[in-house]
C-alpha cells in the first residue's frame, strides 16, 4: 500500500514537471530565436538551443533605439500615470460607497453596477473618441476611457466595508473631514486591496495595444504603445522580408552581412515583455488574491 | 383666503426643498469624492449607450451622427442576412463554451493534483510557471505561437517532418484551429483557473480528510468522494456565471493568434474581431447593429444567468 501511494506520488511530480516545461520551454524559445544567427534561422529554422550564437539582432535594434525607447516611454506612462489616476478615481468613490450614510449611496451603486451590465459596444466609443472628444493621435486615449472599471470599484468598496466604523467616527467627532478620513486613514488601511487593484490595472496597461490600434495613426507611430510596436514588427518584418527577396541582392552584398529581420523581431519581443515577466512573478500572490477578493454585492 | 391657501401649499414644498438641499450639503463631501469616476463614467459609458442610435443610422462621417440619415432596421437586416451572421455566432458561442468546459475540467484536475503535492518548494515553482503566460499579452503569445506554427520554420512543422511527415500550413488551413484555440488560450489562463479551483480546495475542511483516512479511504477515493462532491458547487456557479458572456470573444486571441489571416476567418472569426474590422473598415452603421445586438444578448445573459445562481446561491450572485 505505502508503495503504490508513492508511485502516484511520482507520477504527479512527474506530470508537473513536463507540464511545467510546456510554459517555460516556449517563452525561451523566444529568447533562443532572438540569439540564433540569421542565416541558420533561414536554413535551419526555429530552435530551442540557438546552433550558431548571434547577438546581431540586438546590436541592430540598439544602433537605432529610437523606437523602442518611445515605446517604453509611453508604455511607462501609461502603466504609472495610468493607473494612479484609476487608482485615485476608483478608491475615492469607493470610499463615499463604503459609508453607510451616504444618503446616494444606492443610486451611486447602481449607476455604477450598470455598466457592467451594458455598453453601446466599441462603435459608439470609437465615434465619440475620434469625432468628439478628439483623442486621435493624444496618448491620453489609453488612460482616460479605461480610467474605471465597475468591478475595481466594487472590489474596493467591499474591502472598505470592512474597515470598522469607529474609526471613521472618531475621526469625525474630532473634527476631521471626509477628504481628510479618506486620504490619511482609509487609504493606508487599504494597501492590501489597493496593491492587487493596483497591480492588475498596471499589468493591463502595460500589455495594451488595441487603443493604438485603433487612435494611434502611422503618422503618430512615436505614441504606439511597446506591444502594438511589437505586433507591427511582426507585420513590417514580413514586410521587409518581402522586399528583400524582391531585390536583386545588392544591398544584402553591399552589406555583407544579412539583415537580422527574423532575430530582431523576435528580440524586440524578449526586451518588451522579458521586464515584466522578471517583475511580476514576484507579485503572485496579489494576483491570485485578485481572484477570490470577498462577495460583490450592492 | 387665496393667500392662505398658497400659504398652506408652500410651505410643505418649501420644507421638501430645504430638506433636500440640507441632504445634499450633508453629503456634498462625499457627492465630492463620488464625483471624478461618476463623470468618468457618463463620458466614457452611458454617452456611448446612448451612441446605439448609430445602429438604426446610415451613419456618414461628414455628418456626423445627429444629421445622419435614419434607416430604419436595415443594418440589421444586413447583418442578420448575411452569411456572416451564422459563421460569427456559432464561432463566438462555440468557442466560449469549449473555453468554459476546459477551464472547468482541467482548472480542477490541475487543481486537485496540486493538492497532492506537499513539497512547499516544488508547489512554488509549479503554479509560477504556470502563471507565467498570465504576464504577458496576447501580442508576445502570438510570437510564442508563431515560433511553433510558422509553416516554413516553425518547430511543430521541423518536428513533423522529423518523424516523416509532411509540414502543415496552419496559417491557411482553417481546420486545424478549432483544436489551436483552445490549447493557446488554455495555455494562457489554466494557471489561474487552477489557482482559484486550488484556494477553494484549501477552504475545504481539513478533518473529513482525516477521518477518511483513519476509515482507510485511498487518496483516489477521497479524491472522488470528498474533493469533487465539496467543489462542485463551486464549479457550478463558475461554470454558470461564465455563462454570462459566452456572446463575447476574447479580441486579442482571436485577432492575435490566427494573425487576422482571411482564409482562416471561417474558423476564427468572432463577434469581436468581426466588429474591429467593421470600425477599421469604416462601416460603421452595420457594425454598430452587431455590437448593439452582442450587447442586448450579453445583457439577456448576464441577468438571466445571474437569477439561476440566486438560486443555487443566493451568496455568489453577482447582483
Amino acid at each position: 500500500m505505502k508503495k503504490r501511494f508513492s508511485w502516484g506520488k511520482v507520477l504527479i511530480h512527474v506530470f508537473f514537471i513536463l507540464f511545467s516545461l510546456t510554459f517555460i520551454l516556449p517563452i525561451l524559445s523566444v529568447l533562443s530565436v532572438s540569439l540564433t544567427d540569421e542565416s541558420v534561422i533561414t536554413q535551419a529554422g526555429y530552435s530551442l538551443i540557438p546552433k550558431k550564437f548571434s547577438t546581431l539582432a540586438y546590436s541592430y535594434i540598439f544602433s537605432n533605439p529610437k523606437k523602442i525607447i518611445d515605446g517604453y516611454a509611453v508604455t511607462i506612462f501609461i502603466a504609472s500615470v495610468g493607473t494612479v489616476l484609476s487608482l485615485l478615481v476608483t478608491t475615492s468613490v469607493a470610499y463615499a460607497l463604503s459609508r453607510k450614510n451616504f444618503a446616494y449611496r444606492k443610486f451611486v451603486t447602481y449607476y455604477i453596477f450598470f455598466t457592467m451590465l451594458f455598453s453601446g459596444g466599441l462603435v459608439p466609443s470609437y465615434i465619440l473618441i475620434t469625432q468628439y472628444l478628439h483623442l486621435t493621435n493624444n496618448i491620453w486615449v489609453y488612460i482616460l476611457p479605461g480610467t474605471i472599471s465597475a468591478w475595481n470599484v466594487i472590489v474596493v468598496r467591499t474591502f472598505m466595508q470592512g474597515i470598522p466604523d469607529a474609526l471613521v467616527e472618531s475621526a469625525k467627532i474630532d473634527g476631521a473631514s471626509e477628504y481628510r478620513i479618506y486620504l490619511q486613514i482609509i487609504i493606508p488601511l487599504s494597501k492590501p486591496v489597493l496593491a492587487t487593484i493596483g497591480l492588475l490595472t498596471m499589468l493591463a496597461n502595460w500589455n495594451s495595444w488595441q487603443p493604438s490600434m485603433l487612435y494611434i495613426r502611422p503618422t503618430h507611430s512615436h505614441l504606439y504603445t511597446l506591444q502594438y510596436l511589437l505586433q507591427r514588427m511582426l507585420l513590417d518584418a514580413q514586410f521587409a522580408q518581402d522586399m528583400a527577396n524582391l531585390a536583386p541582392g545588392s544591398l544584402a552584398m553591399s552589406e555583407a552581412v544579412e539583415v537580422p529581420s527574423e532575430g530582431m523581431r523576435f528580440a524586440m519581443c524578449v526586451l518588451a515583455a522579458g521586464p515584466m515577466l522578471v517583475v511580476f512573478p514576484f507579485f503572485q500572490k496579489y494576483f491570485s488574491k485578485g481572484l477570490t477578493v470577498g462577495a460583490v454585492k450592492g | 383666503m387665496s393667500t392662505n391657501e398658497l400659504k398652506t401649499v408652500k410651505k410643505p414644498m418649501t420644507l421638501r426643498f430645504s430638506k433636500q438641499k440640507k441632504r445634499l450639503i450633508d453629503n456634498a463631501q462625499l457627492l465630492t469624492l463620488a464625483m471624478p469616476a461618476m463623470i468618468f463614467l457618463f463620458i466614457f459609458c452611458y454617452i456611448p449607450m446612448f451612441g446605439i442610435i448609430i445602429a438604426f443610422k446610415d451613419f456618414k462621417p461628414i455628418l456626423g451622427v445627429f444629421d445622419s440619415p435614419w434607416n430604419g432596421f436595415k443594418n440589421f437586416e444586413f447583418f442578420f442576412m448575411s452569411q456572416d451572421f451564422f459563421r460569427i455566432v456559432r464561432n463566438t458561442v462555440g468557442y466560449a463554451l469549449i473555453f468554459i468546459a476546459l477551464k472547468i475540467v482541467l482548472g480542477v484536475a490541475i487543481a486537485l493534483m496540486l493538492n497532492e503535492v506537499r513539497s512547499r518548494k516544488a508547489l512554488k515553482y509549479y503554479q509560477t510557471t504556470m502563471i507565467l503566460p498570465h504576464f504577458l499579452s496576447w501580442v508576445v503569445v502570438g510570437y510564442v505561437s508563431y515560433i511553433l506554427l510558422k509553416p516554413s520554420s516553425g518547430m511543430l512543422n521541423q518536428m513533423i517532418r522529423f518523424f516523416g511527415g509532411e509540414g502543415i500550413d496552419w496559417y491557411s488551413e482553417p481546420n486545424v484551429w478549432p483544436v489551436i484555440l483552445p490549447i493557446v488560450n488554455s495555455w494562457k489562463h489554466i494557471g489561474m483557473d487552477s489557482i482559484m479551483f486550488y484556494a477553494a480546495l484549501m477552504g475545504l475542511d481539513a478533518e473529513v480528510y482525516e477521518a477518511a483516512t483513519i476509515d482507510g479511504a485511498t487518496k483516489w477515493q477521497q479524491t472522488m468522494k470528498i474533493s469533487i462532491p465539496l467543489l462542485a458547487p463551486i464549479i457550478c456557479i463558475i461554470g454558470i456565471l461564465a455563462m454570462g458572456s459566452v456572446f463575447r470573444g476574447d479580441f486579442g486571441l482571436f485577432y492575435q493568434i490566427p494573425r487576422n489571416v482571411g482564409a482562416l476567418y471561417p474558423t476564427t472569426d468572432v463577434i469581436d474581431t468581426y466588429v474591429m474590422r467593421g470600425v477599421m473598415d469604416g462601416s460603421i452603421g452595420p457594425t454598430a447593429a452587431v455590437g448593439l445586438v452582442q450587447s442586448v444578448v450579453g445583457l439577456i445573459m448576464v441577468v438571466g444567468t445571474n437569477l439561476v445562481v440566486k438560486k443555487l446561491d443566493p451568496d455568489s450572485s453577482l447582483f
